[in-house]
């Protein structure tokens, strides 16, 4: 197969629609006789609900229903949890609050309307009684807090878990020294720009139920919500249509995706709900929300013996679709890309009175890795070591891989050392050196950063994964000889309409433009497993190319059959088969094979192929990122004055949509490292819940992201590539906190906690206490 | 009590009797169906629901629709065409300005309004120009090659 498109900065396909605002996200899409739904939220934290009274709300104008957790908690089932655990304690998840509340945000009553100003007026009208119960909110205290959020269980710990491999004692016991530290890992909000929304259509004749939801996992949705209704899977559709972003949000199955569902079946219209922003950051998933301790332990050159973390995991109040299994990424990832002998992660991981937390970009990766960064940084801070050469000496060669770790991993293929050199001397890292300490003289204050990351991609073989880790793909060419790839990806906004097509057009020897990469609709595409985990082309295109190889060898032999040729003696090239200066192209090909006047009698008619790929381990991309920053000493402000990143994924469909994910991802990184934290107040009010106070980052305060790639192929997939999705968010948090401690290492600083905001980091250069 | 009101929108003329209360945004969206202006938040920070009106850049969720009454909007819609794309549009095709797309069309009107505002913005102008936007996919700096390759382009 000639390459004309793989590799090649193409051009996105699905870019004209969205650039003319022409797209159809869920808030786009409108059905005739449409009613609109607004959700009543909790007000507080914890409290009991003494009493709900609807009946004002009702007769308000518009009002068609109005419906409460006595309507609706029999008749749909619960909000799924698809993590087991040993002794995972799961509490009874409602799709609405019944007898009690338990994070601001809790949606309580449901209105429906005929348009979405009467929807939202009505809500202010229904009365509810609560009674104030002291909230659970630090994650520390919580397992002894004598408040129990779901009293039955008698205490608020969801589960306990230690994991990892090695004699962490004596691997500490045997080290020159132990760096402890503890190390927070603030709760964020994931802020996809488009909100979630659900639109919902029941038709009665035909019981089907058709649902338009923002998610990035529609088969699997289709499922949970099939159970949640009692309906049957194949009455339901799902569509997500245009997704405005995801970054793990919308890899969820939500209490308002079944309850919509359940209300169009009930009133036989179509409703539709669009969340508010300040509902987003209520009660969409939070990431991270980890407090830990880290004690490493290294000997005098460097090396380390071992590592243990122990970790306070806040799930939230209640588990989404992944919550409890969000730590376990972390405990998996704690070597980074070391050679550590031992390593164990002690969880406890706890019910708190806030929205769950789930998989925010990265999703628990981030954390090891900022453990682990931080962790050998402040191992070359004890050893008056270079952290550069703390790094070099624990990384295990190329020849090493598959290389395994003492959290049960084997990493696929890699070249650290060959990342690392790559980016020290695109920074010049021994003239920033120079520069710094200069600089330092001159009494600026100034730091240099490096993280040298591993993740953790491809998800996943399906073993590790709850719900199966394999993805589809179907290949069809119809009988004009356009081409229709059918995905169960669910890409939005990561561009594999493009890059499947780059695919499959270089492997029919077809244009570009005649290739249509479906997706996202469980009506037309075969099962999937959906986008997430940076899983998308490693998995999909993976089933891509499989499906292009049956369909080229089904396709061989049709065209064997209209040349009178055996199929071995052809050649195909360019989208024709050819032998003896015959030929016959794949459009001729594929209309032939559906006329079936002249196929082979062995032979279905039509020219399409399904395969699935089930992956046989994950990939491990990696990368090195170093950053310097400047703080300013009358402002406390940071200014990231250079950005180096060295990312290698494998191989490349198309560099242009690698650097976008690398972009996106890096700046959620400065997000959290400088701005970003969701904060709950004692009573557990979300004090952060708007735009106006949640810190997304704006254009003005990014640097110039300076990248290049190195190119380490995986062996777990006949493309080689890795994956590159949450890349930017893993790595590249610790080497800013990494720059500003080190900035900060003249004041006595050996480790902050982010957010590094303006203010913390004025008094601290300004002795402020 | 609804009040009438005429609005210019892509050069067509509208009269609409609208609720005193309707923000702009929903006018254009659920009334006159342009949902090429999208909402990302109710607290006029993310710049989604960007249009230009008589001239300026304007957040359409943080005006009513009875405040357009007599004016000019223009929203992406007509801005330009798949055959005659306007110069920031196209930048954002060539250099990968966009992901999900959600917050494309107020980035490309913020855009464009900043290019008529200073013909030859530097990459600080133009990130200066966009903080009313908020992107969470691309991290931005495609956005900035973008406008300035439509800077370049439109000399
Ligand atoms: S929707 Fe108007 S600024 Fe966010
Ligand atoms: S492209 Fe997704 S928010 Fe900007």
């Amino acid at each position: 197969m000639a390459e004309k498109y793989v590799g090649q900065r193409v051009k996105r396909t699905e870019d004209p629609r969205l650039i003319q605002g022409l797209g159809h996200y869920v808030d786009d899409i409108k059905l005739a006789d449409m009613l609109h739904v607004a959700f009543l939220r909790s007000m507080y934290a914890h409290a009991r609900i003494t009493s709900i009274d609807t009946s004002e709300a009702l007769h308000a104008p518009g009002v068609v229903a109005v419906y409460t957790g006595q309507d609706v908690s029999s008749k749909i089932g619960q909000v799924p949890c698809g993590a087991a655990l040993p002794d995972l304690k799961v509490p009874d998840h409602r799709v609405l609050a019944t007898d009690k509340v338990y994070f601001v945000g809790h949606p309580i009553a449901a209105v429906v309307a005929t348009d979405r100003y009467a929807a939202r007026d009505a809500i202010d009208l229904i009365i509810v009684d609560y009674e104030e119960l002291p909230a659970v909110i630090d994650v520390e205290g919580a397992a002894s807090n004598s408040t129990v959020i779901h009293e039955h269980f008698g205490d608020n710990i969801a589960y306990k878990l230690t994991a990892g491999e090695g004699d962490i004692e004596a691997a500490l016991a045997s080290a020159d020294h132990v760096v402890k530290q503890r190390l927070v890992h603030q709760r964020l909000a994931p802020i996809a720009m488009e909100p979630r929304g659900v639109l919902a259509r029941y038709l009665p004749g035909e019981k089907e139920l058709t649902l338009w939801s923002s998610t990035q996992i529609p088969h699997l949705m289709r499922t949970q919500v099939a159970i949640m209704l009692g309906i049957p899977e194949n009455k339901l559709r799902v569509i997500a249509p245009e997704v405005g972003g995801g970054f793990g949000s919308k890899l969820n199955v939500y209490a308002e995706e079944a309850l919509l569902g359940w209300i169009a079946m009930q009133l036989a219209r179509p409703v539709k709900w669009i969340e508010t922003r300040r509902e987003n950051i209520q009660a969409t998933i939070h990431g991270r929300g980890q407090v830990g301790y880290i004690e490493i332990g290294c000997k005098n050159d460097g090396t380390i013996t071992g590592l243990r973390y122990n970790v306070f995991a806040d799930m939230g109040a209640y588990h989404q679709l992944l919550t409890p299994a969000i730590p376990t990424l972390t405990g998996l990832m704690l070597s980074g890309c070391y050679k550590i002998p031992a390593i164990q992660m002690n969880t406890t991981a706890v019910f708190t009175n806030k929205m769950a937390t789930d998989a925010y970009r990265g999703a628990g990766r981030p954390e090891a890795t900022h453990v682990i960064e931080r962790a050998m940084d402040m191992v070359a801070a004890k050893l008056k070591m270079d952290p550069v050469e703390v790094r070099r000496r624990n990384f295990p060669t190329p020849e090493e891989f598959p290389f395994k770790t003492a959290t049960g991993l084997f990493y696929d293929s890699g070249n650290y050392v060959g990342a690392l050199d790559k980016a020290l001397e695109m920074a010049d890292y021994s003239k920033l050196r120079k520069d710094q300490a200069a600089a330092r003289k001159d009494g600026k204050i100034i730091g240099v950063g490096v993280s040298t990351y591993v993740e953790i991609c491809a998800i996943g073989p399906s073993a590790a994964t709850p719900a199966g880790g394999w993805e589809s793909a179907t290949v069809r060419v119809e009988p004009t000889g356009k081409v229709t790839v059918l995905t169960g990806a669910s890409p939005h906004g990561q561009g594999q309409e493009t890059s499947f097509a780059q695919i499959a057009a270089d492997a029919l020897g077809v244009d570009l433009n005649d290739i249509a990469v479906v997706h996202g609709d469980t009506a037309i595409v075969q099962y999937g497993i959906g986008t997430f985990g940076s899983r998308a082309t490693a998995v999909g295109g993976t089933a891509l190319v499989l499906a292009l190889e049956e369909l080229t060898k089904k396709a061989t032999r049709f065209a064997a059959h209209l040349l009178e040729a055996e199929p071995e003696s052809l050649q195909f090239e360019d989208g024709k088969f050819s032998t003896d200066g015959k030929s016959v192209s794949i459009q001729e090909v594929a209309l032939a094979a559906h006329l079936a006047r002249n196929i082979p009698a062995d032979m279905d008619p039509g020219l399409s192929a399904t395969r699935f790929f089930e992956p046989k381990n994950f990939t491990f991309p990696f990368g090195t990122h170093i950053v310097v920053s400047e703080i300013d000493r009358d402002t406390g402000d940071v200014k990231l004055t250079k950005y180096v990143a060295v990312d290698d994924c494998g191989k490349v469909i198309n560099p242009m949509l690698v650097e976008g994910q690398i972009h996106g991802g890096i700046v959620q990184s400065i997000g959290q490292a400088l701005y970003e934290e969701l904060v709950y107040d004692d009573q557990g009010q979300l004090v952060t819940g708007t735009l106006m106070d949640y810190a997304v980052p704006k254009a003005a305060m990014i640097p110039w992201l300076e990248l290049d790639r190195t190119e380490t192929p995986s062996p777990v997939n006949p493309l080689g590539v890795k994956g590159v999705g949450e890349a930017g968010t893993i790595g590249a948090t610790p080497a800013i906190v990494n720059s500003i401690v080190d900035a900060l290492s003249p004041f006595g600083i050996t480790h902050l906690d982010m957010p590094l905001r303006p203010e913390l980091l004025w008094k601290i250069v300004n002795n402020a206490g | 009590m609804k009040k009438a009101i005429s609005v210019t929108v892509n050069g067509v003329v509208h009269h609409q009797d609208v609720e005193p209360r309707l923000l702009l945004v929903h006018l254009l969206r659920d009334v006159l169906n342009l949902t090429g202006t999208h909402i990302g938040c109710e607290t006029s920070i993310c710049g989604a629901c960007t249009v230009i009106i008589d001239g300026q850049a304007v957040k359409s969720c943080t005006i009513l629709a009875v405040q357009a009454d007599g004016a000019s909007v223009t929203t992406i819609e007509g801005l330009g065409t798949e055959a005659n794309l306007h110069p920031v549009q196209e930048g954002f095709w060539e250099h990968h300005g966009l992901q999900c797309g959600y917050c494309t069309p107020g980035m490309i009107m913020a855009g464009a309004q900043l290019l008529d505002r200073i013909s030859s913005p530097t990459a600080d102008q133009i990130r200066h120009g966009l903080e009313g936007n908020l992107c969470r996919c691309t991290g931005y700096q495609n956005i900035v090659e973008a406008i300035q390759y439509a800077a370049s382009k439109a000399k």
